[in-house]
């Protein structure tokens, strides 16, 4: 069986693992994004907190991905759980980092005009702030995606949902029946979603950045 | 305060600023009254408290000491986002949003005000107008598409949006070319002549000072105010060397950078060709006081120094006498370029080359010095004429609250004596 073959005979285990393993990346940078822009916001004009904030997600950046997935199983067991957990966590970084450094790059001068109109400190943060910041959040976002999307596959070491399963099973069985074609699919499957979900950004930055602003 | 039109006082009381890890106050118990529709300049050098004394009349410095009363209310009674709505902020460089649209960057306060949409784009058409913008064609610009001029006045039709009695600008024209710089001063006059808002001006420009400000309070460190004057008493009567200082200080290197050598009285000597009698060149000499010559070639060029000494000891013609002048300095160079020249020059006199490279006079140090002092007399001079121009027309600084007369015509014709004269 070659891996045509395979890929025509499991398509709609495929798709469906495709499916859960794009949906779980999503979800997960998604609660990612809110709790480090919160966290950003928070921290940026505290220069300790920021270093805290940073410094915190970057010990746990370092800990390798299978053995913080192994730490997680007593704690939150087998299954959904504990890759959702990890994966958050990997993401929070990036994002976190760029939320302090995109608030801090924006002009002082522009705080100083927005409150002397007449905005509020939140006003002026999400109406001037956060949009100027922006573009570099939206870069943070996008490199914690793709870290997301290989954790994800690694995840299936967890019994996590997504492609990683093709990839596990294959690699258990080497040297077996379609072994090789299992391990292959999943991780062009996952290689391809990351292109998917970068494409994704690229459109997602023009669409969220007025057009005179960019280059 | 007022929802339309007009300005209303300000009064300092014994206002204090401190910042925390700081020397001295920023601020030192200062008291002012600003009159209703007045622009009033603080003028002084940068760190002397000007711009904090500004931002605290809209809190964005929070006084330490003393009261603020803004048409006769403490600032402290009012909440400080709704104080600031009601007071117009333009800073240097415009400091406009650079992701909203220009008409968003006005919309800013009338939208905090929350005013409907309608009413909202026709105040932004309005006030594009006003400050000379075609609304059709700046609506929808983004701010980095705009000149400076340009952007400082949307900054200038952003601080105008909800018709503020209170305007506050910090050195607004002061990142400009020097033309845009003197035609928005005009035109911050022209509008001034039609909304009689209560201005507060900072800046450190003198020329600036003078021809925008109703009242200039001149400060030093700490913000004290050294006078609190009409510009035209500034000029005549100024409260002591300070003031002297400020006023003629600071322009002398503009001067040097404006004036051509060939625009000043140069000092002359005795000269004379090669060919020249000895005898006869050292007698002129003696009766011109000097005790040396120039010596020149045939084109009239200076080539030699000769002394009276040497011209004693000779006979006949002048000939090779002497020492070699050097480069002289060009009838066109600028008199910042000459004082170069004449620092690195061997002699205290060097001539001067004017048309064709002949001998035009001599330059030294002082008559440098006594040019600019004569410049400087003049541009006094000038100022004051300008001035006594200015009130003799008589409308800008004596009323307050017009509101009748001229809101359209008069407006133009009163305009144009600011920068025309």
């Amino acid at each position: 069986m070659n891996l045509w073959e395979y890929i025509a005979d499991r398509r709609d285990l495929l798709l469906f693992e495709t499916a859960q393993h794009a949906s779980m990346v999503a979800q997960c940078v998604l609660v990612a994004a809110v709790i480090g822009v919160v966290v950003g916001v928070v921290t940026y004009r505290r220069p300790r907190g920021a270093a805290l904030a940073t410094g915190t997600a970057g010990v746990l950046f370092t800990v390798p991905s299978l053995a913080m997935l192994g730490l997680l199983i007593p704690v939150l067991g087998l299954g959904v759980a504990p890759s959702v957990t990890a994966i958050v966590l990997y993401a929070l970084l990036p994002i976190i980092r760029n939320t302090v450094v995109g608030l801090r790059g924006v002009d002082p001068m522009l705080v100083d005009a927005a409150r002397g109109i007449g905005m509020s400190r939140l006003r002026a943060l999400t109406r001037i702030e956060l949009p100027l910041a922006w573009p570099v959040i939206l870069t943070g976002i996008r490199v914690s995606t793709q870290l997301a999307m290989g954790i994800g596959a690694v995840a299936a070491y967890v019994s996590g949902p997504g492609l990683g399963e093709q990839i596990f099973s294959g690699l258990a069985r080497l040297g077996g029946a379609n072994a090789v074609n299992s391990t292959l699919t999943g991780t062009l499957g996952v290689a391809l979603l990351a292109l998917l979900f970068d494409a994704c950004f690229v459109v997602l930055g023009r669409l969220t950045t007025p057009g005179e602003r960019r280059g | 305060m007022a929802e339309t039109g007009g300005g209303v006082p300000i009064e300092l009381r014994g206002v204090t600023k401190t910042f925390p890890g700081a020397a001295g106050p920023a601020v030192d118990e200062l008291d002012l009254t600003i009159a209703a529709g007045e622009i009033v300049v603080l003028l002084g050098p940068s760190g002397c408290g000007k711009t904090t004394t500004m931002r605290m009349i809209n809190r964005l410095d929070e006084p330490t000491a003393g009261d603020i009363l803004i048409g006769g209310r403490s600032s402290r009674d009012i909440d400080p986002d709704r104080l600031r709505r009601n007071i117009g902020y333009v800073i240097q460089q415009a400091g406009l949003f650079p992701h909203l649209t220009v008409a968003a960057n006005i919309a800013q306060v009338p939208r905090l005000l929350k005013w409907d949409a309608d009413r909202i784009e026709r105040r932004v058409d309005e006030l594009l107008t006003l400050v000379g913008l075609d609304p059709a064609t700046f609506r929808q610009r983004y701010p980095r598409r705009l000149s400076g001029g340009q952007q400082q006045r949307v900054g200038v039709a952003r601080a105008l949006a909800a018709d503020p009695p209170v305007m506050l600008m910090d050195e607004p024209f002061g990142a400009l070319d020097p033309i845009t710089r003197e035609r928005l001063q005009d035109e911050l006059l022209r509008l001034q002549e039609e909304l009689a808002k209560t201005i507060v001006f900072v800046t450190h420009d003198v020329d600036e000072a003078l021809k925008i400000g109703d009242r200039i309070a001149i400060m030093e460190r700490g913000a004290r105010i050294v006078q609190y004057a009409r510009p035209a008493e500034i000029l005549t009567a100024p409260a002591g060397e300070y003031v002297e200082q400020y006023l003629g200080g600071g322009s002398s290197m503009r001067l040097l950078r404006l004036t051509k050598v060939g625009d000043i009285r140069l000092d002359t000597v005795p000269h004379a060709t090669a060919g020249a009698d000895a005898r006869q060149l050292l007698a002129e000499v003696e009766a011109g006081g000097r005790d040396f010559a120039l010596i020149v070639d045939e084109a009239g060029r200076p080539r030699r120094w000769v002394s009276a000494a040497d011209l004693a000891r000779a006979r006949g013609p002048v000939g090779e006498l002497g020492e070699e002048t050097g480069p002289p300095i060009g009838h066109r160079m600028t008199l910042q370029d000459a004082l170069e020249a004449l620092l690195n020059a061997d002699s205290d006199l060097v001539p001067v080359a004017g048309r064709g490279q002949a001998y035009a006079g001599v330059l030294s140090l002082s008559t440098v010095q006594n040019a600019i002092q004569v410049i400087k007399a003049r541009e006094r001079e000038r100022r004051r004429r300008r001035l006594s121009g200015l009130t003799g027309d008589g409308g800008r600084t004596e009323k307050d609250g017009t509101g009748g007369g001229g809101t359209g015509s008069g407006g133009t014709g009163s305009g144009g004596t600011g920068g025309g004269s």
